[in-house]
């Protein structure tokens, strides 16, 4: 004890014992997570240099494949997911200012927005469904080749075939982005019950912090296939 | 110049009162525990055990050999044996082979720190890999896999009805339990080294170790989207690798050697890295171009992403992309020569002694030389028509991955047992075994290269009466092999009983893990080390031993 009833060795009690420091814990973490995240768009990379590869081959293919989505359904999707990245950089926030009704505010704000985003998503693979544009699950490339939009050119059989491809792709990376989100709504309702608990607004906000770069990545990842999905060759 | 160092009495040596493995007793204190060494220990047993059915489907393969036609199993079932044998001892064992266990346990005592950045990641790392094996077991046991390791598609996704979604879904749990090993001891490099510790004081250890955890985070992911991508074509047939979908075979090839290729990398960076403290230790000498030998590391790591096509290159790739490839692939082998080179420069004038570990390293370069050497014939575009897919290719990976790594690990396991249990294993005995495992390993692989260069093709189970001599002398050497990997499984428990008390320093090495007690404390240091000295400096430790009062216990 030093004069004044100090303790030297005092730490907070979320420092872990192997960390010499509240600092050197955070940047840890912190440093952690970015690596992760190197990680999980290497994860994400495969798909896209697949894409890459196969949207110069099947061009014509793609642009049909990309008519077919619900724009609108997209964008809306689009609007949601960064309005929840705001939300969970606000969660952010809060926690940083110590305010625990506001933190857990904003965090199921993030959970309802992601809830919504799935359900979106839901119901556009829903349409891809009924449409039969999944591939191997009754894939007609009748659309394609009769197309019932008279602004749409037809494809010719061989090249309406590819845009299985297309497909294959849309429902990989969607999939695996879907994947992720509903991975995070999980960590979030945990989050929710820790903060509530106070656990985050007493100075330890790492894993908020942490949970927040994972949240923005899978919005990110959003934000890069949305206009490769969604907006190929629109203006026609 | 070397520095004369006298090995300390073990007669007074005292196993210390307190240690990690003392600290708790009970399964529920090993299976929940956050101790990197202790989990080090969980990985070594779990290893050994996927190591040992490894060798049993080696054994098996090299029984079918011995005669020319298949008469031991059926066609079908020989494919599923060598895709199994190489599955686990890829998967299983080599990946996480140093890295998981020795790495494990010294990363966090070299860079004197406590623990690894999240050792509760490093838990999880565990049993990631523990479920990963069960799965792939359960896809051996309920009727295995038949498309060799490398899961070719269409093949994989098309024409086998075999369990290839079960075992993807094992090599994707292992997958991940390698991504988090390299996160943690990348941040553990990074952010956790004690006062004093530079990047240019690391042993080489640990900067082999980085650069492997680089190719860890950075490769591992592709593969196990690859795989994703092959499971959805099986199940829900989505047409990304199916060509009557407009798909591409060859884009498979390519995702998974991005991976595959650096994995190889993956799987001998350690061991050089265990190698680099083995040849200074029994040298007595500061390893001859730290710094080179260091970045060769990093620049091995590099290169490695930039080759993968070469192993395509009779899949129709482009030729002029093969070009490239064919010279990047020999680009790797300059940074492995400035090790290579830079080892013998260090045993130059060094006061050599020819301990168990050291016997292994000099096996380790010997073998490894062969191995890289051949790898020049391969990337070569002519030779490489000529020698692709016969035994040729199957000596040369043997001798970089069981003549390399398995020496590696198997050096850096006699060379830190001191450390690790606190006692020696029986010096005679090993040597005998690591003699025989040379021995054993020689006369296993080396028919093979000739096999392959009359043409021998590999993955069949009936060959030409004319290659049988060759054959018998392999299936042979693995028998003598055999006995030289048995050994250790049997010496190396007893020393646990009856193993002479080793003390804190049995070699005189210089590294901040010798200067603590053996085995460790659970914290590793009773208060954080301050690092004044460069790495591998004996005037420092001759300094200090002639101004020390051993204490024990």
């Amino acid at each position: 004890m030093l004069p004044g009833g100090v303790d030297p060795h005092a730490h907070p009690a979320f420092l872990r014992h192997h960390f010499e420091s509240v600092a050197q814990q955070r940047e840890a973490a912190s440093f952690g997570m970015w690596v992760f995240l190197l990680t999980e768009i290497m994860f994400f990379g495969g798909m896209f240099a697949a894409y890459l590869i196969f949207r110069n081959w099947y061009h014509p293919a793609f642009v049909a494949g990309s008519n077919t989505l619900d724009i609108t359904l997209g964008t809306t999707n689009t609007a949601v997911l960064i309005f929840s990245s705001f939300t969970m950089a606000m969660a952010v926030y809060s926690a940083e200012m110590r305010r625990k009704g506001q933190l857990i505010l904003f965090l199921l704000c993030t959970i309802v927005l992601g809830l919504v985003f799935l359900g979106i998503k839901g119901v556009e693979w829903h349409e891809k469904y009924v449409e039969h544009h999944v591939p191997g699950m009754g894939f007609s490339i009748q659309d394609f080749v009769h197309p019932t939009n008279p602004k749409a050119i037809p494809l010719a059989p061989d090249m309406a075939e590819k845009t299985q491809i297309y497909f294959s792709l849309y429902f990989a990376m969607t999939g695996m982005h879907a994947l992720h989100m509903v991975i995070g709504v999980s960590l979030l309702f945990f989050l929710v019950a820790l903060a509530s608990r106070g656990a985050y607004t007493e100075g330890h906000i790492m894993p908020i912090e942490n949970f927040g770069l994972y949240w923005h990545f899978v919005d990110i990842i959003w934000i890069f296939l949305f206009p490769l999905l969604y907006l190929i060759s629109r203006y026609r | 110049m070397s520095t004369i160092v006298s090995l300390p009495d073990q007669a007074t040596a005292k196993l210390p009162r307190k240690s990690y493995l003392n600290e708790e007793y009970g399964i529920k204190s090993w299976l929940l525990t956050g101790d990197h060494k202790r989990i080090a220990m969980l990985y070594l047993m779990s290893i050994t055990f996927f190591f040992v059915i490894g060798g049993m489907l080696a054994g098996l393969i090299r029984l079918e050999l011995l005669t020319p036609p298949s008469d031991l199993m059926a066609t079908d079932t020989y494919n599923k044996v060598f895709s199994m044998h190489g599955i686990i001892m890829i998967f299983l064992f080599l990946v996480p082979s140093v890295p998981a266990t020795i790495g494990n346990f010294l990363i966090p005592l070299m860079v004197g720190a406590k623990d690894l950045a999240f050792p509760k990641i490093n838990l999880l790392s565990w049993y990631l890999y523990v479920i990963g094996g069960i799965i792939i077991l359960a896809a051996m046991v309920l009727g295995g896999v038949d498309t060799g390791w490398t899961f070719t598609t269409p093949l994989s996704t098309h024409y086998l009805n075999t369990h290839v979604v079960t075992a993807a879904m094992g090599i994707f749990f292992a997958g991940f339990s390698s991504i988090f090993t390299g996160l943690n001891f990348i941040v553990t490099v990074h952010r956790m080294r004690c006062p004093g510790m530079t990047w240019f004081r690391l042993p080489l250890f640990v900067w082999g170790h980085y650069a492997t955890s680089i190719i860890m985070i950075l490769g591992t992911p592709v593969l196990a989207i690859t795989l994703v991508l092959v499971a959805l074509e099986r199940t829900i047939n989505i047409g990304v690798f199916d060509p009557t979908k407009g798909g591409d075979p060859l884009l498979f090839q390519h995702l998974f050697w991005f991976y595959s290729h650096p994995a190889v990398y993956i799987m001998i960076l350690p061991g050089m890295a265990v190698i680099s403290e083995v040849i200074s230790t029994f040298s007595r000498k500061r390893v001859f171009g730290y710094t080179a030998v260091a970045f060769s590391s990093v620049a091995i790591a590099v290169f490695g992403f930039l080759v993968w096509e070469h192993h395509m290159f009779i899949m129709g790739v482009s030729q002029y992309s093969a070009l490239v490839f064919s010279l990047l692939t020999m680009l790797v082998a300059v940074p492995s020569a400035i090790k290579i080179f830079n080892w013998s420069m260090t045993l130059y004038k060094g006061s050599i002694t020819f301990e168990t570990p050291m016997l292994y390293a000099f096996g380790f370069i010997g073998l490894f030389t062969i191995g890289g050497l051949t790898g020049i014939f391969l990337a070569t575009l002519g030779m490489d028509i000529h020698l692709t897919e016969t035994y040729f290719i199957v000596a040369h990976f043997h001798f970089v991955m069981v003549g390399g790594m398995l020496m590696a690990y198997l050096a850096g396991i006699h060379f830190w047992w001191p450390k690790m249990t606190g006692r020696m294993y029986p010096e005679g005995i090993s040597k005998v075994s690591a003699i025989v495992t040379f021995i054993g390993f020689i006369v296993t692989f080396f028919p093979q290269f000739l096999l392959g260069y009359l043409g021998m093709p590999r993955r069949y189970a009936a060959y030409p009466p004319d290659f049988q001599v060759l054959n018998v002398f392999s299936t042979a050497g693995a028998s003598i092999l055999g006995i030289g990997y048995l050994l250790p499984m049997l010496y190396l428990p007893w020393s646990l009983i009856y193993g002479k008390i080793a003390g804190n320093n049995p070699w005189q090495a210089t590294g901040l893990e010798w200067q603590i007690q053996s085995p460790p404390l659970t914290e590793n240091f009773t208060e954080i080390p301050v690092m004044d000295h460069e790495a591998y400096d004996y005037e420092w430790l001759a300094n200090k031993t002639q101004h020390e009062v051993q204490t024990v216990g």
